[in-house]
């Protein structure tokens, strides 16, 4: 019958496979053990030596998330005066585009830092190639070198023997940039750059069309963006529309390539954590109970979506690809809803299609991948998250075999569940709470005029907004006025809550299990990567994460869903 | 075991009940109920239901004073179960320790004050007051004996009716209040405050006000809270949601949602668990200083046994007799049954006894008395074994008949010019291979032959302790005996791992060693050199009959005096432990089936569609809300039983243990509600 099934299964499977060696190569860097990529060392002493820090000063949790916090202060900084003052740059402006409204600065200074990429702006008309480059290429690595970095000092942490100093988050952001981000982004926008998509610095092309209109077509140094946008799992794109513009995804091959790299490096950190551990079960475990939430996503969203809108079947149209509203057709239904299940798991949102025109159901899988935030996840905080879900998992089932909880040979105690419950709140406190406001004051303002679409899909539209921005995902519904100061500046502190409460919270707790006298396993020890506990932990999830956003879930895509 | 005469109080022993309701309603106090937050959110949720009720008689867009009335009334019944399941836990604990505090109420005391003797009401006995005791009389307190012997009737706290031998100066100096005293006369020194014994200390721990979480419940409650955070999110946030979509929802039926999604099924039978627990304990006659002890319990790594008395019987039983080549059996029965007939260890006995049961007995044994150490043989001469000969005998008609290890018979008979035979010496390396220990015996220094005596392990240990080691438990036996022996015994009762030649310091080394490593670890003993082990170990279980520094040392007490006792603890704390998971595993999986009631409930008035969630196809929003609430309410009681009897553990391995139990609590917490929400408002329709 048709290509685009076989098609995404391809994606998938070729992302497994590679990602496993890559995972394994992730655990080396991570170990610093000897690898070919050794190569880039002079670079990173040239980078400790411009920075000055003592890369070599083995540091406790807190001086690490000290270090964490100053250096993402300062990208924010360098981020908001860089913004401002785009209409004086002097170069790498040739559109002349002018500076950007305060709030929708310090919206996109804090999206970029926090790794989420949601753009109130257009990139065509709002940001300069300096800005571009110089905040968000060079943001894109550095956030998501920080996830990883974060995510690495959590490794070190449950090793067995682990001390508190739990390493160096200035040398681990660095290695992470240079020896996981640069080589792979080097890549893939090297095959962008064959399939079509532009690489330069000269201004917006004028051409006249064969209807005779004059148009303007902005360009500018696309690949290397839209390469560090799918491989960090950032998705803030050169363009407004993202990757459904056809020169950040020219083809069904460059579709392929992006989508790997989109899911590319969350899976192969998975998978690292099981070599890290020398554990592989347990990466192959996690990645499993992953896998199930990814894969039940992707079937309901590319079944109900290749079963197109039936309101449009009932006016008589031929409806058989699908719901083709707001999808490319060089993609296909199929790979857009794959694309938006990839996206929404990892903490990507990119977009190859308008996620706001897909059927109800669809948007809400979306929504339900973000409010998970766990499925593969962004580089780094993905497993982070994950972490949090399995401490919960850990303390139930291991009171469930008669022994106080236990993880990696040490107790959970109060202080671990304290703050692992603090962190599963977060997120939903963040979104619902978000929403709340959103919805009142619509409610009570109907004139506001943020909405699009009113009624089911309109709260859909507030709901998406805040799961994208405390999911640190970064994808948009549309559909919603956004770049309003309320907006604005909501979802900014959304995200900035979102990305460091996850972060700072299981450091914490990694800092506390340190200090644990390590107890060894035994026959009465629950193991980990036992199907039985990893199914705890699947419950743990869908009670959790998924029943909490349950009553919102209705009465957006659920009662859209039944109202069609 | 012999001592089953428990006194074992049925669950819903009316008056207990009676009781225990009346408790439920005292401790509805809210700042009892503060301890509790998943509780005491209820509570709150219930009182804004009384002031809806009141006001939904004066307006009417908050639904019917009979709907408002009811969540109320539900809500309230919620409380008062779980309230009912700790003051019901509390009662029965308490009641268990009456029964072992009756016993020592009110018994005259014949203190010593200087020299003359006078009685006084047990409960007035303070610290360091000496009494004294003789035959038939009570115990008046716990104590410890400074001077005499006696036999003493325990049956009345162990339930064992073979008297006990306590007395001065040894390990076995510690007597319980309460027991009775059969022969010999006794003085004893009090060695606790009145109120401040073992058993009161234990009472406290399962009395509500002064009763400490213990650290693993305070990391529940504390995740418990979590959800309880999480679901007042979703149901605050609901309102500003269904203002936005144009559904009014009303108070009720948000307060609703809220009491049913937060864990209150776990949330109200908590601290039942816990008291359940230690009564538990109690109730296998183990007094528990702390909650935390018996939690600790169920996290042993390794545990160490004294070999003597938990892992053979008693001491080492003659099994066998090797004559000497030129000797026949006969003749080595008749010196070996002579050389032991005054011997009072239970070695010699034994001896006397194997030799009689293959059809030997000296004429001296028939008509012989147990206090004649002459044994009607005149003009014998008993020699006790000394520590200089190293052996013993008799001397008797001219003969000297010893009997004792190789190395002293070796010295007497070189000594009077004669050697042990080779074959001889090859049986003794064969006897000592086997575990077993030789006792040569000879006659005028002539090797007669070898008496083999053997340990004899329990019948059932070996099965104890394959279930320990399917718990993930190490064994340890301790013993004083050589490597070899302990080695071979050790092996043949399938304990991990032996300390040969124990002495107490060795064994407060084994256990921080093991420590050290991580593990946790637990023994049992009796004796003041003991103390430091005990102690030193995390659970450290000394025997009531031990000494007062053991008991202090230990943070478990056996009134039993079972070394057996250890594996029994373990199972109770894991038991503890389970039920916590069990119960939460059920109570939020629960959650599934009261979303499928309620969120439909909510939003059907306005948006019709939303009847396709409605998929247990309920009567309609208010008897599903109704009917959810009913079942969170009346499955507290329900489940009442269960967290008092506990979880059963079974030791089949960690991953399976937890299939299990997910499979039954996990799936059955999600099966359940659907089927009994479904019957509650089938029940429910008709009425409505």
């Amino acid at each position: 019958m048709n290509t685009e099934i076989p098609g995404i299964v391809f994606i998938f499977l070729v992302t497994v496979v590679i990602a496993l060696p890559f995972g394994k190569y992730c655990s080396k860097i991570f170990t610093e053990s000897k690898t070919w990529t050794d190569f880039f060392e002079p670079l990173e002493r040239l980078i400790y030596k411009l920075s000055g820090v003592d890369v070599n000063r083995n540091m406790n949790w807190k001086e690490n998330t000290k270090a964490m916090l100053i250096v993402n202060g300062i990208f924010f900084l360098l981020a908001m005066i860089i913004l401002l003052t785009q209409s004086s740059h002097p170069f790498w402006n040739p559109d002349g585009i002018a500076s950007m409204e305060i709030t929708t600065a310090f919206n996109t200074a804090i999206s970029f830092m926090t790794n989420t990429n949601l753009q109130h702006y257009s990139g065509e008309t709002g940001a300069s190639y300096l800005s571009q480059l110089l905040v968000f290429c060079f943001l894109q690595f550095v956030s998501a070198g920080t996830g990883i970095a974060a995510m690495v000092l959590l490794f070190n942490a449950l090793q067995r023997g682990a001390k508190a100093e739990l390493g160096n988050f200035y040398k681990l952001l660095v290695r992470s940039c240079t020896r996981i981000l640069l080589p792979l982004s080097v890549v893939v926008a090297l095959i962008l750059v064959w399939q079509g998509t532009p690489s330069t610095f000269a201004g917006s092309e004028t051409v006249v069309t064969l209807e005779g209109d004059t148009v303007n077509i902005a360009r500018g140094p696309v690949a290397p963006m839209v390469a560090i946008k799918q491989v960090g799992t950032n998705g803030g794109g050169f363009f407004g529309p993202n990757s459904t513009h056809p020169f950040e995804n020219p083809t069904y091959l460059s579709n392929i390539v992006e989508n790997v790299a989109i899911m590319f490096v969350p899976i192969a950190l998975v998978f690292s954590f099981g070599f890290f551990m020398h554990r592989p079960r347990l990466g192959y475990a996690f990645f499993a109970v992953m896998t199930m939430f990814f894969v039940v996503f992707t079937s309901i969203s590319v079944y109900v979506e290749m079963q197109g809108n039936p309101a449009i079947t009932a006016l008589g149209i031929d409806n058989s690809p699908g719901n083709m509203e707001g999808k490319e057709t060089r993609v296909g239904v199929a790979a857009s809803s794959f694309w938006g299940v990839a996206t929404t798991s990892t903490s990507n949102g990119s977009v190859n299609s308008m996620h706001d025109s897909h059927t109800a159901l669809s948007g809400g899988v979306f929504m339900l991948d973000m409010m998970i935030n766990a499925v593969y996840g962004g580089v780094g905080v993905g497993f982070i998250n994950f972490f949090v879900f399995v401490v919960v998992a850990v303390f139930i089932s291991g009171l469930m075999v008669g022994r106080t909880p236990e993880l990696f040979g040490k107790k959970i105690e109060a202080r671990e569940v304290k703050i692992a419950a603090l962190v599963a709140i977060a997120h939903p406190f963040l979104v619902l709470v978000g929403t709340a406001i959103a919805a009142f004051t619509q409610s009570h303002d109907p004139g506001i005029g943020w909405l699009n679409n009113p009624s089911y899909h309109g709260f859909s539209e507030m709901l998406y907004e805040f799961t994208s921005s405390s999911a640190n995902n970064g994808s948009g519904f549309e559909g919603l006025g956004d770049a309003t100061p309320f907006w604005n500046i909501s979802t900014g502190l959304v995200m900035l809550l979102a990305r460091f409460i996850p972060i700072v919270g299981p450091l914490a707790i990694a800092g506390s299990l340190v200090e644990k006298r390590y107890i060894p396993e035994t026959s009465g020890t629950l193991k980990i990567e036992s199907v039985a506990f990893n199914a705890v932990l699947l419950c743990v999830i869908i009670i959790v994460a998924a029943l909490s956003f349950f009553p919102a879930l209705t009465l957006g895509p659920i009662a859209e869903h039944f109202s069609m | 075991m012999s001592k089953q005469i428990k006194k074992e109080i049925s669950l819903f022993e009316p008056s207990l009940v009676r009781k225990s309701i009346k408790d439920a309603f005292v401790k509805l106090n809210p700042r009892a109920m503060m301890k509790n937050p998943v509780m005491f959110c209820v509570e709150v949720g219930t009182v804004v239901m009384m002031v809806v009720s009141i006001y939904s008689f004066t307006k009417t867009d908050q639904g019917t004073p009979v709907y408002n009335m009811t969540i109320f009334v539900v809500l309230l019944l919620t409380l008062i179960f779980a309230n009912f399941a700790e003051a019901l836990a509390e009662a029965r604990g308490k009641a268990q320790a009456d029964t072992l505090r009756k016993t020592r109420e009110e018994t005259p005391a014949k203190v010593i004050e200087g020299d003359k003797i006078t009685i006084k009401s047990s409960s007035l006995l303070q610290k360091g007051d000496v009494f004294y005791c003789e035959a038939g009389d009570i115990i008046p307190s716990d104590g410890e004996i400074i001077e005499g012997i006696a036999t003493i009737d325990e049956s009345a706290i162990t339930g064992e009716s073979a008297p006990v031998i306590r007395e001065a100066g040894g390990d076995r100096s510690g007597v319980t209040g309460g027991t009775k005293v059969l022969s010999d006369k006794i003085k004893v020194q009090v060695t606790t405050e009145p109120g401040e014994s073992f058993l009161d200390k234990m009472i406290a721990l399962v009395e509500g006000a002064s009763r400490q979480k213990t650290p693993n419940e305070i990391a529940l409650t504390l995740l418990l809270s979590g959800f309880t955070i999480v679901f007042l999110l979703v149901t605050v946030t609901l309102k500003p949601f269904g203002d936005y979509a144009a559904t009014p929802i009303t108070i009720g039926a948000l307060v609703a949602l809220f009491v049913c999604l937060i864990p209150t099924t776990i949330g109200g039978l908590l601290s039942a668990i816990g008291i359940a627990g230690m009564d538990r304990a109690l109730r296998a006659n183990v007094i528990a200083k702390s909650g935390k002890a018996v939690e600790t319990a169920g996290d042993l790594d390794t545990i160490l046994l004294d070999k003597t008395g938990t892992i053979t019987i008693g001491n080492r039983k003659a099994t066998r007799f090797h004559p000497a080549p030129g000797f026949s059996e006969d003749d080595l029965m008749e010196c070996a049954t002579l050389a032991s007939m005054s011997d009072e260890t239970p070695e010699g006995k034994s001896i006397v006894e194997l030799a009689t049961r293959k059809g030997y007995k000296h004429p001296a044994l028939i008509g012989g008395s147990s206090s004649d150490f002459s044994f009607g043989l005149p003009g014998a001469k008993v020699i006790a074994f000394s520590a200089e000969t190293r052996t013993s005998g008799i001397d008797i008609e001219g003969r000297m008949i010893r009997k004792g290890a190789v190395d002293s018979i070796k010295k007497l008979a070189e000594r009077n010019g004669h050697r042990i035979p080779r074959e001889i010496i090859d049986v003794v390396a064969l006897i000592s291979n086997n575990g077993g220990t030789p006792l040569i015996v000879t006659d005028n220094a002539v090797t007669v032959g070898v008496v083999e005596l053997q340990d004899v392990i329990k019948p059932g240990i070996t099965e104890r302790f394959e279930r320990l080691r399917r718990m993930g438990v190490k064994t340890v036996m301790v013993t004083g005996d050589n490597p070899l022996t302990a080695k071979y015994i050790a092996e043949k009762a399938g304990v991990d791992d032996f300390i040969a030649e124990a002495s107490p310091e060795d064994k407060l080394a084994y256990i921080r060693k093991e420590q050290a490593g991580g593990k946790l670890v637990a023994m049992m003993g009796d004796g003041t050199n003991d103390a430091p082990a005990l102690a030193q170990a995390d659970v450290g279980v000394a025997m009531n009959s031990g000494t007062q520094a053991a008991k202090e040392a230990g943070n478990m007490v056996d009134l039993d005096n079972d070394p057996t006792k250890l594996i029994e603890v373990v199972e109770i704390g894991k038991q503890l432990l389970i039920t916590r998971g069990t119960l939460t595993t059920f109570s939020i999986a629960n959650d599934v089936a009261k979303f499928f009631a309620i969120i439909p409930a909510l939003f059907i008035a306005s948006i019709p569609s939303l009847q396709a969630l409605n998929i247990m196809r309920l009567t309609s929003p208010e008897s599903a809300i109704m009917s959810a609430v009913i079942f969170n309410a009346i499955i507290i009681p329900i489940l009442i039983p269960l967290a008092l009897r506990g979880v059963q553990y079974k030791p089949i391995g960690a991953s399976a243990l937890l299939a299990r139990n997910l499979l039954i609590y996990g799936i059955g917490g999600i099966v359940v509600p659907f089927i009994g929400i479904k019957i509650i408002d089938l029940i429910l329709t008709p009425f409505l």
